[in-house]
């Protein structure tokens, strides 16, 4: 489903590439793991699957179509496709939970009746439930994070991009947020994530692959986050 | 769009409208001076040009002649011409003759008699369309024995002048209010972008088209441009048809009447609204062009 051949990266003012002739090709339905120290290009490579940026050289393709050649309307039909979690949330603070993500359907021109319904199935499955009218500051980290989840699901995404999702919950919140990850993908969403948190890679045996330098150096199925 | 996003975007244009009120009035008042001075320019050009028509039309056309000129040759001249209703021979002594009654007797006018005579014979003539008597006049000009075709194109002239002033005056004020106006708009739509940075990025992480984004802003505009129009369109409506009242009443004044041909009111006013609306969408397009790059 997304195919990223021989990517380079070269950010302007830098002369090390963020990401050097990087491929990789990550199914429909699979789970990754993009784990490796900070400036590795994790967070680069999913800004390139969301088109975000340009590759400086090499191709991304998403369903086939190379991202680089659609039009305005046809990347926002991409970017509808796809859900992205934020480390800092990125939840509106004026904005109630159930507003929060009911934003994601009204940008998208749903009715209120299809909002509120879809909303609730969204709460509900993230464990939200009965806390649709609370503030983000009224929430811990982990219930704030399972809010931005519920906003990437709640337009049913093909992918969910997740940008160090655990990087501002606690270790507990950050297992249950795996969790939830784990079951968004068993109805069929592929998950991609980008992380620190080795325990959890570690413990969730899951596809890994490996960034340094801007450079993929190990790409298992079932691996965990380092070799030692 | 469809109109579930319509409903948002105009939602989310009246809750920023709401949110910077103050500025939106003082923006909207700019908007309405600038526009009301529009407004008052083009009443003055159209008041201006009926006036002049009017006094065209209350004037005979002078046909001076050469001394030397031969009447009847003039005279078949002026027959041959189409539009000319009819014409009279004033010979050079009772012009003279007018004149001193004129005057009153209160200059004396002895030795003016005969041979010393300055005046011209003339043709007085009347023409059948007020419209023709410039065309006819300038026609006239060219019958041979004739020295000049006079229809008071000098008071014409002077007014031409002075509304080309006036007019000047006009325009070159109200594109600097028009264009201090545009600015205004473009710094509260600015404010507004600002104050929904935050909303805005994330509208563009879930997929929002960038007309979407840009759209409620663009509404902000196109209302502080509308919010003028009406303020400019009352003030000036208010002012013009009292002033047009106090005139129709003055009876001397019958070659200033205003004009009240209501189409001709209505496009001046669809003028304005135009104006208003550009404006604010204008100033809108600028702000959301250079702070909303997708």
């Amino acid at each position: 489903m997304i195919e990223i051949r021989d990517v380079q990266k070269i950010y302007n003012g830098s002369s090390a590439g963020a990401l050097s002739g990087v491929s990789l090709n990550i199914a429909r339905g699979d789970f990754v793991f993009l784990v490796g120290p900070s400036g590795a290009g994790k967070s680069t490579l999913i800004k390139l699957i969301f088109r975000e940026i340009d590759p400086t050289s090499g191709k991304v393709f998403f369903n086939g179509r190379d991202m680089a050649g659609l039009r305005e309307s046809e990347l926002l039909k991409v970017r509808r496709k796809i859900g992205m979690v934020f480390q800092d949330f990125r939840l509106l603070r004026q904005k109630t939970v159930f507003e929060n993500v009911a934003f994601a359907l009204e940008v998208l021109g749903e009715s209120p009746r299809a909002i509120r319904a879809r909303v609730s199935l969204a709460l509900e499955r993230v464990g939200l439930a009965g806390k649709e009218n609370s503030f983000p500051s009224r929430l811990s980290g982990g219930e704030q994070q399972r809010v931005g989840i519920a906003r990437a699901i709640v337009k049913d995404p093909l992918v969910i991009l997740a940008d160090e999702p655990t990087g501002n919950v606690d270790r507990e919140n950050s297992r249950r947020l795996m969790e939830l990850f784990e079951d968004i993908n068993r109805s069929g969403t592929t998950v991609i994530i980008a992380t620190h948190a080795w325990d959890l890679v570690n413990g969730m045996k899951k596809r890994v692959v490996a960034l340094e330098k801007g450079l993929i150096v190990r790409d298992e199925e079932r691996g965990t986050y380092s070799h030692e | 769009m469809n109109s579930n996003s319509l409903r948002y975007c105009l939602r989310q244009s009246y809750i920023s409208l709401w949110r910077n009120v103050w500025l939106v009035a003082v923006t909207a008042g700019i908007i309405a001076i600038s526009l009301a001075m529009l407004g008052g320019f083009l009443l003055f050009a159209v008041n201006a040009g009926q006036a002049m028509r009017t006094i065209e039309s209350t004037v005979d056309i002078s046909v001076f002649l050469y001394d030397s000129a031969d009447k009847e040759e003039v005279r078949r001249g002026l027959i041959a011409l189409e539009g000319v209703e009819s014409f009279v021979f004033v010979s050079k002594e009772d012009g003279l003759a007018e004149f001193s009654r004129s005057l009153g007797d209160r200059v004396p006018l002895s030795g003016l008699e005969g041979e010393n005579n300055p005046l011209p014979d003339m043709y007085r003539v009347k023409v059948v369309r007020t419209d023709l008597v410039p065309v006819l006049a300038a026609e006239i000009q060219n019958i041979p024995g004739v020295e000049s075709a006079d229809y008071g194109e000098h008071l014409v002239g002077l007014l031409t002048r002075v509304t080309g002033w006036l007019n000047k005056i006009f325009i070159i004020t109200g594109t600097l209010l028009a264009l201090g106006a545009v600015f205004l708009i473009v710094t509260v739509i600015r404010l507004s972008v600002l104050t929904r940075q935050e909303e805005i990025s994330v509208m563009k992480y879930l997929g929002a088209s960038n007309w979407f984004i840009r759209f409620p802003f663009l509404m902000e505009g196109i209302v502080m441009g509308w919010t003028g129009t009406v303020a400019a369109a009352l003030a000036v409506g208010l002012a013009y048809f009292r002033l047009a009242a106090f005139m129709q009443r003055e009876t001397l004044a019958f070659f200033l009447q205003p004009v009240t041909h209501m189409p001709t009111l209505f496009s001046i006013l669809a003028t304005l609204l135009a104006t208003g609306t550009a404006m604010g969408g204008l100033g809108s397009l600028i702000s959301v062009r250079k702070y909303l790059k997708a």
